[in-house]
């Protein structure tokens, strides 16, 4: 393994992984609830009276960050490589996956090891694994 | 209130995506490339969510209300399923294709990116596709 000093940001990524962490903490201290992602938007698709506007809200805030953020600082293009059917298929798997496995990154990642919870825990290993094992493919394998 | 919070939870947490550098996809997809060059970087945004969350936790559980009164409304499901396991796979090949998981791509959506305004709808046709299965099943 190598590894590609250039493209390593500790310090903002420590630190930007700190505000994730106050988000999530603001999100349960105050709301008392999970800050999953893929939960908060897939509550959309089945709406409960009274369940909407909170959903709403954090979505906004989120969709809504770029622009706050380039009051402080320039905002780092995303660098977007794959090509329109992998986005497409991507976006499938993420959005049945993530609703099947009841959490991503977010969810089962940032606040369910902040949790302790096990069944997270196996979660995070699982798509870790998963993302791992397909950019391998990806990458070295088939080397499209 | 909680609508307010919520606002500001959403913001912070994109925030912190951008500045860690989570919000594009070649930086991902640069962690999930062990056998390349690595960017180790996301195991940090990983480290640093985790501390603050390890705490912000704790304290919940013991206050057991929030702030604003309101009750704590956590997973209670403890049990490791084909569901869990069988959708994480899922989830993690459609990360490890385009190098974005549902916070990210909300981001870039957010910043106007083409790409990724086509990555969050075919995420919610998926997440839709659920629905419906879901709603099937209890049919």
């Amino acid at each position: 393994m190598t590894i590609d000093w250039n493209a390593f940001t500790p310090l903002a990524s420590l630190a930007g992984g700190a505000l994730i962490g106050v988000a999530a903490a603001l999100f349960v201290l105050l709301n008392g609830r999970i800050a999953g992602i893929s939960g908060v938007l897939g509550g959309l698709l089945k709406p409960v009276k009274g369940d909407i506007a909170w959903r709403i809200a954090f979505m906004l805030g989120l969709v809504g960050a770029s622009a706050v953020y380039v009051l402080f600082a320039a905002v780092p293009v995303p660098r977007i490589d794959a090509g329109w059917v992998a986005l497409v298929v991507a976006g499938l798997l993420v959005g049945v996956g993530t609703r099947y496995g009841a959490g991503c990154t977010s969810g089962h990642g940032v606040c369910g090891l902040s949790r302790l919870s096990p069944r997270s825990l196996v979660a995070t290993l699982t798509f870790m694994g998963a993302g791992f094992v397909t950019v391998f493919v990806l990458r070295h394998l088939v080397a499209l | 209130m909680p609508i307010l919070t919520s606002l500001l939870a959403g913001l912070v947490f994109g925030l912190g995506l951008i500045l860690s550098g989570m919000s594009d996809p070649a930086k991902v997809l640069g962690f999930l490339d062990l056998a390349g060059p690595w960017d180790p970087s996301l195991a940090l945004v990983m480290v640093g969510a985790i501390a603050v969350g390890l705490v912000a936790f704790a304290i919940a559980r013991r206050r057991g209300t929030t702030l604003l009164g309101l009750s704590l409304k956590l997973p209670t499901a403890r049990h490791i399923d084909r569901r869990l396991v069988g959708g994480s796979l899922l989830f993690g090949a459609g990360w490890g294709l385009a190098g974005f998981c549902p916070g990210p791509a909300l981001v870039a959506f957010g910043m106007g990116e083409l790409k990724a305004v086509v990555f969050v709808a075919a995420m919610l046709v998926g997440m839709g596709v659920f629905e419906l299965f879901e709603r099937r099943g209890q049919a």
